[in-house]
Order: C-alpha cells, then structure tokens, then sequence
C-alpha cells in the first residue's frame, strides 16, 4: 500500500518538474507565435527557427564557453529568420502560411548542416535553480532543479500580455492584427507592426530551441524539436491567443511531454511509446476541436479570421 | 474649442486613367453648416471628399481654407484644420473596447497607456458628448448603430470641427438615422461644426442640410440651399437627362393555391457557432413578393445562405410545392428554386473564370452547351453568353473578360441573367440585391423581380433597405434577432410600428 502511494507521489513529482522542464520551448515559442499571430501574421517557420535556435545557442555556448552568450545568439538568429520570412511576405502574392513551411525546411536544413560538427560533443549549460534543497527525496531534488529560462518565459508571458494591453505599440499590433482596413485609415503602418511582431516572434522562439540545448543533458541531435514548433502552433489556438493562457497550456502540453518519462520512472514501462505520443495526441484534439468550419472562434485576430474564409 | 473655418475646394479634377471621376467642381464648406453631397454611384462623391481631405491628390484645382491657399498633400493637414472623416464601412477594431478604440485614433497617445488616467479623461469627454456609450464594451458586441455614434463620437474626441460622413446611415433603422443625424445638426445649429454628408437618400437631405450639392458622372450638376429645393428636382438632377427606367407593375393578385417555398421551425447557426435563425416560418405564395426587412445582421444572411444550401442546417424543413427540398443541383434545376446571394462577386461566380463560362454555370453539363454529356461545346458557350450579354446589355460586352473585371452592376446583370433570364427560375430567393449599385441598376434589378412575381413566381427578398422592400414586397415580415417579430401586408402598412420592431424594441 505505502510502495503503491511512493509510486504515485514519484510520478507526480516526476510529471511536475518534466511539465516544467517540458513547458520552456512551447512557452517561448507559444508566446513569439501568439505575438505574431496577434498581428495578423502566421509564421508556421517556428519549427526551423526552434532548431536553428538550438543549434547555434550550442554552437555558440560550445565555442565561447558562455551558454548566456549562446542564448542571446539564438535570438539574434531568431529575429534574422524573423526578418527573412517577414521580408518573403510582404512580396506580392506570397502566402504567410506557405512562406512559413519553407521556412521550416530551410531553418532545419541550414541547423542540420551548420550542426553535423556539434553531433558528438557537450556544450557548457546553462546554470539551474535549485529549488529542492530542503528535501531529501533525490526524486523532488532533480525535480526541482529550474531552468532560469522557465522564469524569463514567465516573465515573458506577462510582459507581453502588459504589452499588448497597456501599451500604445500593442494597441496598434491589435488593431493591425484585428482590423487592418480600420488601421491603416488611422494611418497606422500594417507592414512595420507585422514585421517588428515577426522578428521579435521569431525571436521568442529561438530562445525555446536554446532551452533545448543548454538544459540537461546539454545535447545537440537532429531531433531534439521533436515537432514542437509546429505544436505550439496549436497551442497558441488552444490558448485563444491570449499570452498569459499560452503560459498554462505550454504547462500542459510541457506535462502530456513528460508523462511517458515520468511513468517510466515510476516503473511503468508499458505503452512507452503509446504516452510518449500524447503530446501529439493533445496537438491532434485541439486541432479537430478547433477546425470546425462552423464557428470562428473568439480571441482570433479578425485578419486571421478573413485569411482562413 | 475653436470655431470651424471655412473650406473652399475650387475648380478640383482627379482623374483614373481616361475616366474623369471628379470633373472641375467646386464645393464652399461655410462655417457650421450643414453640407449634402448627392449624386449616384460613380458619380466622384467620395473621391472629391477625398481630395478635400488629403487622401488622394487632385490633378488640378486649388483648395482654400479661410481664403488663403493651403496644401492639402495628406490627411495629417486635413487633421490640423479640425477636418476628419466617418467612412462607409467602419474603421473600428472589433476585438478592442470602445475606450480603446477612442484611445487608439488619438495621434498624442502615450507610448505607456495609464488606463485608470486615460479612462476618467474619455469619461470626462463623454459627458459632453451627444451619444452614450458603454466605454468598456467589445466594439464587436455592438450593434451597427452604436458602431457608427463610436465612430462619430472618435471624431468628435480628436477635435473635429468639419466631419465628413459617407453614406453614415446605410447600416442604421430610420430611427436610428434621425437620431444620429439629428444630434449633428444640433452640433452644427450651436456652431461648434460643420458636417458635410455624401448621402443617396433624399429624405435626409431634405430633413437635415442646409445646402445641397449634385454630382453627376463627376461633374457639378447643381448647387442650391435646401429650402429651395424639391425631391422630384433634386431625383432628377441625380439621374440626369436620361429617362428613368419605366417601373414595372403589379399587374396580377398573389396566388392562393398553397405555398411555393415554405420554411418550417428553422434553425440555424451563424459563423460564430451561435444561433442566428430561431424557429423560424414563413411562406411564400406563386405571384407573391415576400419582403425581410431588418436591420442587417439579424440572421438574414444566414437564412438566405440555409436556403441556398451554403450554410448547414440545425433542424427545421424547407418544402418547396410541399415537399423536402435539399439543394442539389438537380433538386434546384427541378424545383426552379435559385438564391442570389448578396456580394454576388464573392458567392455567386467564379470571379477568375469568363463572364461566358459564369453564365453558363447553371447549364453547362446539359444541351446544347455539353455534347453527349460530357463534351462542353466552346462555341454553343460562346453563342448563349452573347445572347445573354445582349439581352441583358451587360458591359463591356466581351464574354470572354474574367467576371471580376466587370464593375459591381454589371456582376449583378450577369447573375441575373444566368439565374432569371432562362426562365427556369420559378422561386428566387435573394438578398441584398441592389447593394452597391445605382438607380439605373437597381431599377433593372427591380424589374426583373417584379417580371418573375408577374410571371406567377415567389420572391424571397430580404433587404438592408427599408424603401426596397416598402417598393417591391406584396407582404412584408420584420427579422431581428433570428426571429420574424413582426409580418403586416404591404396594404396595412404602418411605418411606424416596421420602425420600432426593426429596432428589436417592439412593444410588448
């Protein structure tokens, strides 16, 4: 009975620290995604900049020996993608959505090629917060040792939502995103709030891909995105564009990702692969309960809206 | 608070390519006046306000602000005089509050927005202002009417002394209108502005303005003070020279031989999942004109679209000569129903395929245009569409021009000639049929509704526009809210009562 209890507290607290350790890319990316969004804008590019991200933040922490270097790297790798897939869009006839895709297979083209040399090596990590010292149980320690990133993600979510709300630039991104007729009467510029919300999007979610990188066990391979820039795309849709929402569905989703570990863990071995596919389970149901051609839902950006008919 | 000035536009002309859409008119904006622009569509309303304002530049003319000469090279200038404008569709953002709507127009907003400041200083505002609105409702929640006092409202907020509206009461009841444009006038009588107002309807102007000008083709037809004016002078003027199309009559009774299309308890849902049409019945009889008047957005579209087949159905019947109708293509080819959706660019053609090919939607997979079923016969295509063309003068007259290339007029003449001119159509639902167009077209429209009621066929017409069904409909029933709230005959009409219930506030 008492070993049966020790299991399930084991897999809680390992469910818990992996939905956190799991969260900070679908957080970043979420957040530079909904951004970006919210300017009336897709950028379905999020999966190549997560990689190029998380390439370059290894590489670059790899080659100076400072993993923050590597970060603020990413994210000047990020907001280049950024400008690169704001740049195709504003050309006449080019699609945001079909620009995105190329931009997936050129960001992890270009991640794969740069990163063949980074395969075997370890870069130096970012360092943790140990919020586990009080307990003895190893299984609550490693739980609890936080990526600072995770803080800066949360920060992150509420600057944006303060941004957007409280600010006269935010102000304008929404009327851009929502209403761009009534925008550009006002004299508002449609092509500089979307491509500034773009760059910093891409931005965001190049600061994910360094998570994936520079947090144990600190390796670069080609598939550490595992899809999750794509993911958090229907996250963003789940989260009904809000940021602060984005910030409890990455948890979520960061959760449905740890599960199978977590289980494991605890001994469960069962169905290994079956509870590792649950975040793409999750991805899936959000999709089909959010395409239903029947309503629009409330928290789209009306340009999103009208792109979509 | 200062003072509106006065605005000449001297001699202005723009042209697009070879068309002269503003042809040598001049346009004196006195002080606290009450300005009307009439004229049809095309006739260089809105591009002449827009070159007044800074929107788009005149190629010659001279624009003159308390007799000097000034500048008008963008909005910004026009802004600085107190000028600003209230367009023909909303420049409100949706998902945004009212507060932040005002907010968001303000050229002085701070880069970090202290709402608990910013809002006691709109409030402040709004308790001189002359509408009341709920600061902080979603401008989506709003009706149309209470959209366009925001819309004024923001105006007001940035100073304007001269307010320009095109066409502010097409989406408003009548009530509504009188409302809006009476607190205006009451603006213009107490001398803090003056409002110049691109308007079709001849009521309003006879009702609010002080003067009245009329374009024709982009030309200065007439200029006069309104109390000199007449209705009659004043439809002349617009149309011109040439002679209004005659109107057909009711020449026959409406049939009482049982229903023709028949909608029973239906329900249907909008594109934001929520019901738009709830329970709703009606019939219409052979030989009758049903007229759905409302204010738009009451679930008309969404009955029109169930009808059609372009919108799924919640639960409900449509019976056409009594029985179940579901609208495949060979159920409407026998049943003759045909809807002419409204914007019928977007929902009735292919707007990338040829005026021939759009006209020949609805038969091209039947003889004489396919062979042994199959094969489409180009020249049997060609021959039908000139045919068409002519009958139906649509211009250019070039069958082979994509339809999109084709003004909103001539889209309209090439539907109707596809679903009325074969006389297949013995049921015709249609919605919004004369949006966007002018006398000479919506008369054209007009007539051929009346020609198919003649005929013995049932019209279905739900309308934006009060006077048209009032013209057309034989009975008439009152939409809001996804209900009928309301059904008189045309004979028994009370236009008060349309009125109240049109407004959602029928007396209960």
């Amino acid at each position: 009975m008492q070993a049966e209890g020790a299991a399930v507290s084991g897999i809680a607290v390992a469910l818990a620290g992996g939905a956190i350790r799991g969260s900070i890319p679908y957080i970043f990316v979420s957040l530079g995604e909904c951004l970006t969004e919210k300017s009336g804008r897709i950028n379905l590019g999020m999966e190549g900049v997560l990689l190029m991200g998380a390439m370059t933040a290894f590489g670059i922490s790899d080659w100076s020996g400072s993993p923050w270097l590597g970060v603020l790297t990413a994210a000047a790798v990020g907001a280049l993608l950024g400008l690169l897939h704001a740049g195709l869009t504003e050309l006449p006839r080019v699609n945001d959505v079909a620009a995105g895709i190329a931009m997936i297979v050129f960001g992890s083209g270009l991640a794969f090629f740069f990163g063949k040399r980074f395969v075997a090596p370890m870069a130096p990590q970012l360092p943790v917060i140990d919020f586990g010292g009080w307990s003895s149980d190893p299984a609550i320690h490693s739980a609890l040792r936080i990526s600072p990133l995770f803080f800066l993600g949360i920060a992150g979510a509420f600057t944006l939502h303060y941004v957007l709300a409280n600010t006269r630039w935010g102000l304008r991104v929404l009327a851009v995103g929502d209403a761009p007729e009534a925008a550009r009467s006002m004299g508002i510029s449609i092509r500089n709030k979307r491509m500034v919300a773009t760059v910093i999007g891409a931005s965001l979610a190049a600061v994910g891909g360094a998570h994936l990188t520079l947090y144990f066990p600190g390796i670069w391979s080609e598939g550490i995105s595992g899809g999750q820039g794509l993911m958090a795309v229907a996250l963003v849709i789940f989260a009904r564009w809000s940021p602060r929402r984005c910030l409890a569905a990455a948890l979520l989703f960061g959760a449905a990702q740890a599960l199978g570990p977590s289980l494991q863990t605890a001994g469960i071995t069962g169905y290994y692969h079956l509870f590792n596919a649950s975040p793409y389970l999750l991805t899936l149901i959000v999709m089909i309960a959010s395409c239903s051609h029947r309503k629009t839902l409330t928290g789209m950006p009306g340009a999103l809206a009208a792109a979509r008919g | 608070m200062s003072a509106p000035v006065l605005i000449e536009a001297l001699r202005i002309t723009k042209a697009f390519g070879s068309m002269r859409a503003v042809d040598d008119v001049s346009l004196t904006i006195r002080p606290a006046t009450f300005h009307a622009i009439v004229g049809e569509n095309g006739a260089g309303k809105s591009t002449l306000v827009k070159c007044l304002l800074g929107f788009q530049s005149s190629d010659a003319g001279e624009i003159r602000v308390d007799n000097q000469l000034y500048t008008m090279a963008s909005p910004g200038d026009a802004r600085r005089l107190g000028m600003g404008m209230v367009f023909q569709h909303f420049t409100l953002v949706p998902s945004l509050t009212v507060a932040e709507n005002l907010s968001l127009a303000r050229p002085d907003l701070p880069a970090i927005i202290h709402w608990d400041q910013h809002h006691s200083r709109i409030a402040e505002f709004l308790g001189h202002a002359p509408f009341k609105v709920d600061l902080d409702r979603r401008v989506a929640h709003l009706a149309a009417g209470e959209k366009q006092k925001v819309e004024i409202l923001k105006q007001l907020y940035l100073a304007t002394r001269i307010l320009i509206l095109d066409e502010p009461t097409s989406v408003l009841t009548p009530a509504e209108a009188d409302e809006v444009l009476g607190v205006l006038r009451g603006m213009v009588d107490a001398g803090k502005l003056s409002v110049v107002m691109i308007t079709h309807k001849l009521r309003e102007v006879m009702q609010f303005a002080d003067e009245v000008t009329i374009l024709r083709r982009g030309r200065c037809v007439g200029h006069a003070m309104v109390r000199d004016m007449t209705v009659p002078r004043l439809a002349e003027l617009m149309v011109g020279e040439s002679k209004p199309q005659e109107e057909i009559e009711k020449t026959t009774p409406v049939s009482s031989s049982g229903p023709a299309l028949h909608v029973r308890d239906l329900e249907v849902r909008g594109d934001n999942g929520l019901p738009a049409v709830r329970r709703l019945s009606l019939a219409v009889n052979p030989g009758e004109i049903l007229g759905i008047a409302g204010v738009s957005g009451n679930g008309q579209k969404e009955l029109v679209q169930a009808i059609g087949g372009q919108r799924p159905i919640e639960s409900g019947d449509i019976l056409v000569g009594g029985r179940n109708f579901h609208p495949s293509r060979n159920a409407i080819r026998e049943s003759g129903l045909f809807t002419l959706p409204e914007e019928p660019l977007q929902n009735a053609t292919v707007p990338g395929m040829s005026v021939a090919e759009n006209l020949a939607l609805r038969k091209f997979d039947r003889f004489p245009i396919a062979k042994a079923g199959f094969l489409l016969d180009r020249v049997a295509l060609m021959e039908s569409a000139r045919e068409a063309i002519r009958t139906f003068s649509i211009r250019p007259p070039s069958p082979r021009v994509p339809i999109r290339s084709l003004s909103g007029g001539n889209v309209q003449r090439a539907v109707l000639a596809r679903d009325l001119g074969s006389g297949d159509a013995r049921i015709v639902v249609v919605s919004n049929p004369c949006f966007g167009l002018d006398f000479a077209a919506s008369a054209f429209v007009h007539n051929h509704l009346m020609e198919l009621r003649n005929r013995g066929g049932s019209v279905l017409l739900a309308s934006a526009h009060l006077a048209e069904v009032l013209k057309l409909a034989d009975r008439i029933v009152v939409m809001s809210g996804g209900e009928i709230v309301y059904e008189t005959l045309r004979a028994h009409l009370d236009m008060s009562v349309i009125g109240r219930h049109m407004g959602g506030h029928a007396a209960a």
